[in-house]
């Protein structure tokens, strides 16, 4: 069977700037796997090279063994992939719930025509969407929140909010950019908790960048380091914390200290 | 003060006009970040698909169909018909160009305003056409202060339809994805949200709702010109900034008080003065408050 992801030999350019060179990434159901390296590596651009945000010049990118690659964005999220950002791609001024019932766009299958008459099966469909919003926002210890404009939300929260959202898309697979970025050491220990529980719950497959080891340690079966575009290491934690080539890259040679 | 309180009614009349016209600029900008500088043209060929549709109904129908049900249906009709106006500008005028600079679709836009305006002349001829009234004018007494039914009938339909707007943009799943793609568009398609449904429907909400406005505005000024989108139009869009970018309320809000100026300063100062005085007062505004209303500090996104 094939792989829920599979990115083979994925390269791109911005001009003359080779962003990305021979990416390779095989996830199965269920994996977590991590995806570290300094700033300015290309991270965050291979999440948006795999989401659809740009079209990768070369290589594959497959879901669930269907081409994906120079797919719409809206077209993928359809297909079963969720996705956070680093810097918090909500929408201000719209409070909590409608964020959520927002993220059941494609589940509300109504028509124009529906809407405006308020058949019984927009008003059947609206009510589930609604339910299971108030449902996510507990699993995310955010329902106290719900009627609450976004922007006056603590910031831990707001991350949680973020990760409810691409929850409610159903997905397959969740990429989480940076999902720990500015957040205090209490908020960090609630978010390993929550995405222990959102894999455990969904069984959810998921793709993370980050930047705290501990974190992705802690959570990741799998990891890879990405330097100026390039993987350099990949394993199990262990190993790669060891990797001379890895501490290399974070903390530069030894002998220029 | 009767004039005072006539000029009250005058100014929620013209007012309506702007404010209904306005939103069309402001939703497309809240899901675009452009302006759709055709809107005010979009509206003067909503007014002339209402005045074909009118002509045609009261000819086939006015025998036997009471006046307000061919009103009905004459602004269904045009709603619908105006609403592809909206879809065609988008798809042919803005979606080529959702990557170039911004400064590309302003251009193209006017152009499209162009088209239009000399496109309708070379197909109707110079001659101008006179809307048919729909509704017979009836005017009212009211302790000195004249009110016809022409004008409360325009204040009424603007608010109804407003206010089925607002509901939309609340309720349904349509409204939500404008609502968010004004806030935060990167994370919408993520959702499953195609900006190439939401994109069009935007439009053709704004050309609907203008075509309404023409309708009405015939009603109350029936000579149809193919230039008389471009003042009203640019008063619009004023309303659409003052209100703040990409904020409805806003824009309608504006929209009243741009009438309000616009016929209470002629009260104060001679008349030829009006339009002078009345778009100071707004540039004093906006120097103090450049984001309008409600307009969003964010929107330094501005790709323009």
């Amino acid at each position: 069977m094939a792989p829920l992801l599979n990115v083979r030999n994925m390269t791109h350019f911005f001009g003359g700037l080779r962003a990305v060179s021979d990416f390779n990434l095989t996830i199965e159901p269920g994996e977590i796997r991590g995806l570290i390296g300094p700033n300015g590596a290309g991270k965050t651009t291979v999440f948006n090279l795999i989401t659809g945000v740009y079209n990768p010049t070369e290589g594959v990118v497959e879901l669930e063994g269907e081409n994906i690659k120079g797919v719409e964005t809206h077209r993928i999220a359809d297909m079963g992939l969720g996705r956070t950002f680093q810097n918090l791609a909500l929408w201000r001024h719209m409070n909590v719930i409608d964020h959520i019932r927002m993220a059941h766009y494609s589940q509300l299958t109504y028509g124009l025509l529906g809407a405006f008459f308020g058949t019984p099966k927009c008003r059947q469909q609206e009510k589930e969407v609604l339910d299971n919003s108030y449902k996510l926002l507990e699993l995310f210890d955010i329902d106290q929140f719900a009627t609450h404009n976004i922007g006056n939300l603590p910031y831990g929260a707001q991350r949680r909010v973020e990760m409810a959202r691409a929850m409610a898309t159903r997905p397959k697979i969740l990429f989480l950019d940076e999902p720990t970025a500015g957040m205090t050491p209490d908020e960090l220990i609630r978010m390993i908790e929550i995405i222990r529980q959102v894999h455990r719950d969904f069984g959810v497959a998921i793709f993370m960048i980050e930047h705290r080891m501990k974190f992705v340690m802690d959570l990741c079966e799998s990891i890879q380091t990405m330097v100026f575009g390039e993987v350099i290491a990949e394993g199990p934690p262990e190993v790669i914390q060891n990797n001379p080539e890895v501490i290399e890259a974070y903390l530069g040679k030894e002998d220029l200290h | 003060m009767d004039i005072f309180l006539q000029n009250i009614i005058n100014a929620l009349q013209w007012g309506s006009f702007y404010a209904v016209v306005s939103i069309g600029y402001s939703m497309v900008y809240g899901v675009l970040m452009l302006f759709n500088f055709a809107h005010g043209d979009i509206f003067m060929v909503g007014t002339y698909i209402g005045f074909g549709i009118a002509t045609l109904l009261l000819a086939l129908f006015s025998a036997f169909m009471p006046g307000w049900m061919i009103f009905i249906l004459v602004i269904l009709i045009t709603m619908f018909l105006a609403s592809f106006v909206g879809v065609f500008v988008e798809m042919v005028g803005y979606r080529p160009l959702r990557g170039a600079p911004r400064a590309s679709a302003a251009i193209t836009g006017l152009m499209i305003g162009i088209i239009f305006e000399t496109g309708n002349l070379i197909i109707l001829g110079a001659q101008r056409f006179s809307f048919p009234p729909l509704i017979e004018s009836v005017t009212y007494n009211i302790g000195g202060i004249y009110v016809t039914n022409v004008k409360v009938l325009i204040i009424v339909a603007s608010l109804v339809m407003m206010f089925a707007l607002h509901l939309f943009i609340k309720k349904t799943k349509w409204g939500m994805a404008m609502r968010a793609m004004s806030y935060d568009f990167q994370a919408v398609p993520l959702m499953g949200v195609s900006i190439n449904v939401i994109a069009p429907m935007t439009f053709a909400i704004g050309a609907g709702l203008a075509s309404v406005a023409g309708i009405l505005y015939g009603q109350a000024y029936p000579v149809l010109d193919p230039y008389m989108g471009i003042s009203l139009g640019w008063k619009a869009f004023v309303a659409a900034i003052l209100g703040g970018r990409g904020s409805i309320m806003g824009a309608a809000l504006a929209g009243y008080l741009l009438g309000f100026i616009e016929m209470f300063v002629p009260m104060i100062f001679p008349s030829t003065f009006r339009d002078l005085i009345a778009y100071s007062i707004i540039l004093v505004i906006l120097t103090f408050r450049p984001r309008g209303f409600f307009g969003m500090a964010h929107s330094t996104q501005l790709r323009l």
